[in-house]
């Protein structure tokens, strides 16, 4: 366990832990309470393995009543409380505490409406994202928002953090593929929000809920929008000397008005790593490697993979190929879909950043990147969402040499503030969680983080859903709502008034 | 007469909310105003007028991204963006035309606030899924900033999203950052005649299941095309119409499919560009009803919903009205001085849930009733607990969407 403190626990609520075990019980029945250290184990962390604690105890209800009763319970006994649903959060958002109890959504794993003629699938949050799919693609549609992770993140997840994927410039993210959810807020009262109506009434709550991270409410059920599958899709690999050229063309492809549905780049430790792993033909001598997918009608994918092509070659590409069958499609994205396992094969251990920049920051920020590489000793591959600027430094080190794991953190914490410097943002779909948390301040100064928590307090005013997450700081809801006034002042001389 | 205040600077804005709070002295927060006429009216001493706050701050059309003040005419930035072969697709509708206003009124803040969108938001969403960013003031007179310029971007909550459709009461905007989008090289619209709501729907819903990226449809029974006057394309009958917007092979080419998919539901035509981007703007401006005096109401439904809710009306009220979005969408207009509030929302709890808005009303109508639709308990003691959050005083647009809110 590294520098990252979390809340200190609350000794009066673990010496309540057997009267709390019991009262879980008595509302989850069965199996659905786990409280044996061993089997809490399978909890303890998520896809941010750093850091790892028990629970108080883990919950798996089933039904909305069930979990409504938790939360109630929770609430009026002062029980902290975190959410969790498949675990693969890559920010430590499902980190539990051991004073607190973990919710986990597992269990609302069906199906249960799919709409075909409005386009909507309704789903509990516990179905996976490559579930929707599965359970839409036999008439031709999908979802569209893709993370990396698909085969096992859940869509409750998937709304907790705003997850994106490759496809996000041109489909959007999470938020702009949800219609509506259910949500239990933390008093147990369940508020339904949105449903298969393109837009929701009142405040958009779907907006703040959705990345929200677990601290709003949880949600047990989700109406997403499906889409038909795009009638082809293709690929071009293109290689370029370096990351500059690249990036122009990446700008250039923009400009001339095209919108692919996938773009992404790798650089030269990424690309040998993913062609060692799975031998998907990359050119091994470039620089940088873009991959553009362009999906539509075939008329249309024609002829702009012919613009594309056009302005590769103008941008110095050393190689341009393009798909010309499906398999051959996949196998390009084969070498990027497995960038992350790739980069595991050459160092025992890596951390994944996800920072997003302005896209024509690309150079500046990899030769800096290489700059705070040479500085903290460690190297550093990087895949980059170039449509939509999210880039993801792989930071390679070893946790069993001293120091490495913190000199990786410090690393990743100098690119972060990179990313912020250059106009761009700490995380583009990992989320804040523990991980990012420390660094908010480098984006937001105090105002506008205490903003953000007065949200918080609108919805969980004893802060007792997933403490510890997103905000460095926290303050207690009644000291938000003090107001500084200014009274007595003659108003504005200056300002123009009529 | 109220003061109204037209401060050149958000920190000059900051000071007068900062006052206002202070004071307890509720503000009217307006761009140009054109969007006055709806909503509740707001009671207020004070008027908060940001049109001076105005200007394109950043365009960088190679990133797709724009950042203005929220008093920028909307007019102004479209102008921009046109010029550089883009476009803001959520396709802002325009008010001006309903509410007796000029066209082209209102500025950015203002299409924020009202989380303005058009016909294409069966394809390209609202304002609400193209904003990145925004600073703003709260209402207790502080400036904070959310989002950022970039498109993924999970940091923090969603400020930025979540004031979209806020209609000013919880923050005002006073710098917004938009993502922008090539503009399509051209269109086409599919056109069938003389179908029914039902018939429509299923036509509709065909095409929207297919793979043809419609990015609008929409459905005018008899008599409404007409109101449209020299942007009806010369239509006339019931005209149910989809839009095709792309490179000019892939029109031609998605035309094409469509007219072998629909077969089965009529004889296809075609409305060439021109003509199809002048009827469109014509639907989604609600040109149809503008020059009457009619109350009008804009519902929203799951889209195979609104033919039946608009038949179900259209029996027990008369008026008249249209499809858009598939159906997701019905504006409705019901003769007299009554707006028939709680048949309308009977109607929409009838037709499977969805929401009815008040959009045209004179205003003592306009002050007793829900122009926004009513929320269940919980849901309006949240966003009750939120304004409080923002605004614990009350000073931002105090009334606009909900009575003591």
């Amino acid at each position: 366990m590294t520098g990252i403190a979390m809340p200190r626990p609350d000794a009066d609520v673990i010496a309540r832990r057997a009267e709390i075990v019991r009262a879980m019980r008595a509302i989850v029945p069965g199996e659905g309470v786990v409280d044996a250290d061993v089997e809490m184990r399978a909890y303890e962390t998520d896809a941010l393995t750093a850091y790892r604690q028990l629970p108080l105890v883990v919950v798996l209800p089933e039904t909305v009543e069930q979990v409504a009763a938790v939360m109630r319970y929770c609430h009026d006994h002062g029980v902290k409380l975190v959410p969790r649903g498949a675990g693969t959060s890559l920010s430590g958002g499902a980190l539990p505490v051991g004073d607190g109890v973990l919710l986990s959504m597992m269990k609302f794993n069906r199906v249960l409406d799919i709409d075909w003629a409005n386009r909507a699938a309704v789903v509990q949050p516990g179905v996976t994202n490559l579930g929707i799919t599965r359970a839409v693609e036999g008439r031709g549609f999908y979802y569209a928002p893709d993370p990396s992770s698909q085969i096992a993140c859940s869509i409750g997840g998937n709304i907790a953090e705003n997850s994106g994927g490759v496809h996000s410039l041109k489909y959007g993210l999470t938020t702009n593929n949800v219609l509506g959810l259910e949500m239990v807020l933390v008093t147990g009262e369940v508020i339904r929000l949105g449903g298969k109506h393109l837009d929701s009434e009142g405040y958009d709550l779907l907006a703040l809920a959705t990345g929200s991270e677990g601290l709003l409410g949880v949600v047990t059920e989700v109406t997403v929008r499906i889409l038909q599958k795009p009638e082809t899709a293709r690929a071009a690999l293109i290689g370029f000397p370096s990351s500059e050229e690249g990036g122009q063309c990446v700008a250039d492809i923009i400009a001339a008005g095209i919108i692919p549905g996938g773009m992404e780049m790798m650089d030269e430790l990424a690309i040998n790593a993913a062609e060692d792993f799975v031998h998907a033909g990359y050119p091994r001598e470039a620089g940088a490697l873009l991959i553009v997918e362009l999906d539509g009608p075939e008329a249309e994918v024609d002829h702009l993979l012919a613009a594309v092509e056009a302005i590769a070659r103008r941008n110095n590409a050393g190689s341009v190929r393009v798909s010309t069958s499906e398999e051959e499609r996949l196998r390009f994205w084969a070498g990027r879909k497995a960038a992350f396992p790739a980069v595991g094969r050459i160092s025992p251990d890596y951390l994944c950043m996800d920072g997003t920049i302005p896209r024509k920051a690309l150079p500046q920020v990899l030769t800096r990147m290489r700059e705070l590489g040479e500085k903290h000793g460690l190297r550093c591959a990087n895949v980059f969402h170039a449509g939509d600027g999210n880039l993801h430094p792989l930071i390679l080190y070893d946790a069993n040499k001293p120091g490495e794991l913190a000199a990786a953190e410090a690393f990743g914490a100098d690119i972060l503030r990179l990313c912020v410097e250059v106009g761009g943002v700490l995380t583009g779909e990992h989320g804040v969680g523990i991980e990012k948390r420390d660094l908010m301040p480098e984006m937001f100064t105090d105002e506008d983080l205490k903003q953000q928590q007065r949200v918080k307090c609108a919805f969980d005013p004893k802060q007792l859903l997933n403490p510890g997450k997103v905000f460095p700081v926290l303050h207690r809801c009644a000291e938000l709502g003090l107001m500084h006034v200014h009274k007595g002042q003659l108003p504005f001389p200056d300002i123009p008034r009529f | 007469m109220s003061d109204r205040f037209m401060p050149e600077t958000a920190e000059d804005a900051r000071d007068i909310v900062r006052w206002a709070a202070a004071e307890h002295e509720p503000l009217e927060i307006v761009g140009r105003g054109s969007k006055r006429a709806l909503g509740r009216p707001v009671q207020a001493g004070h008027r908060l007028d940001l049109s001076r706050l105005s200007g394109v701050e950043m365009y960088e059309p190679d990133e797709l991204v724009l950042t203005v003040l929220a008093g920028t005419p909307i007019a102004e930035v479209e102008r921009l963006v046109a010029d550089n072969g883009q476009e803001l697709a959520f396709d802002p509708m325009d008010y001006g035309p309903l509410l007796g206003g000029p066209a082209g009124d209102g500025t950015i803040g203002g299409v924020i606030a009202a989380n303005l969108s058009g016909s294409k938001r069966l394809k390209h969403g609202a304002a609400r899924d193209h904003i990145l960013g925004l600073e703003a003031i709260s209402g207790r007179g502080e400036k904070f900033k959310s989002g950022g310029r970039v498109v993924k971007n999970v940091t923090g909550y969603d400020l930025p999203r979540a004031l979209c459709g806020s209609w000013g009461s919880l923050a005002v905007a006073t710098r917004i950052t938009l993502k922008v989008l090539p503009r399509a090289e051209t269109e086409a619209s599919v056109l069938l005649r003389g179908l029914d709501g039902a018939a429509a729907t299923a036509a509709m819903t065909a095409a929207l299941g297919s793979s043809a990226e419609v990015s609008a449809a929409a459905h005018l029974p008899a008599g409404v095309v007409e109101s449209c006057g020299e942007d009806a394309a010369g239509l006339t009958g019931a005209a149910t119409l989809l839009r095709l917007e792309g490179f000019g092979p892939s029109v031609d080419y998605r035309f094409e499919t469509l007219r072998r998919l629909l077969a089965e539901h009529g004889a296809v035509e075609r409305i060439e560009a021109d003509a199809s981007c002048r009827l469109w703007l014509a639907i989604r401006d609600v040109k149809p009803f503008a020059e009457s005096d009619d109350m009008v109401w804009r519902v929203s439904l799951a889209p195979t919903a609104g033919a039946g809710f608009a038949g179900d009306l259209a029996g027990r009220l008369g008026g008249a009205s249209y499809l858009d979005w598939s159906g997701g969408l019905v504006w409705l207009a019901l003769p007299g001085d009554d707006p028939r509030a709680q048949e309308v929302r009977a109607a929409v709890v009838r037709a499977g849930g969805g929401h009815a808005t008040l959009m045209r009303a004179p205003e003592p109508v306009r002050a007793v009733s829900d122009v926004f639709q009513p929320q269940p308990g919980p849901l309006a003691a949240l966003a009750a607990r939120l304004k409080e959050q923002f605004d614990p005083h009350g000073v931002l647009n105090p009334g606009r969407m909900v009575a003591g809110g």
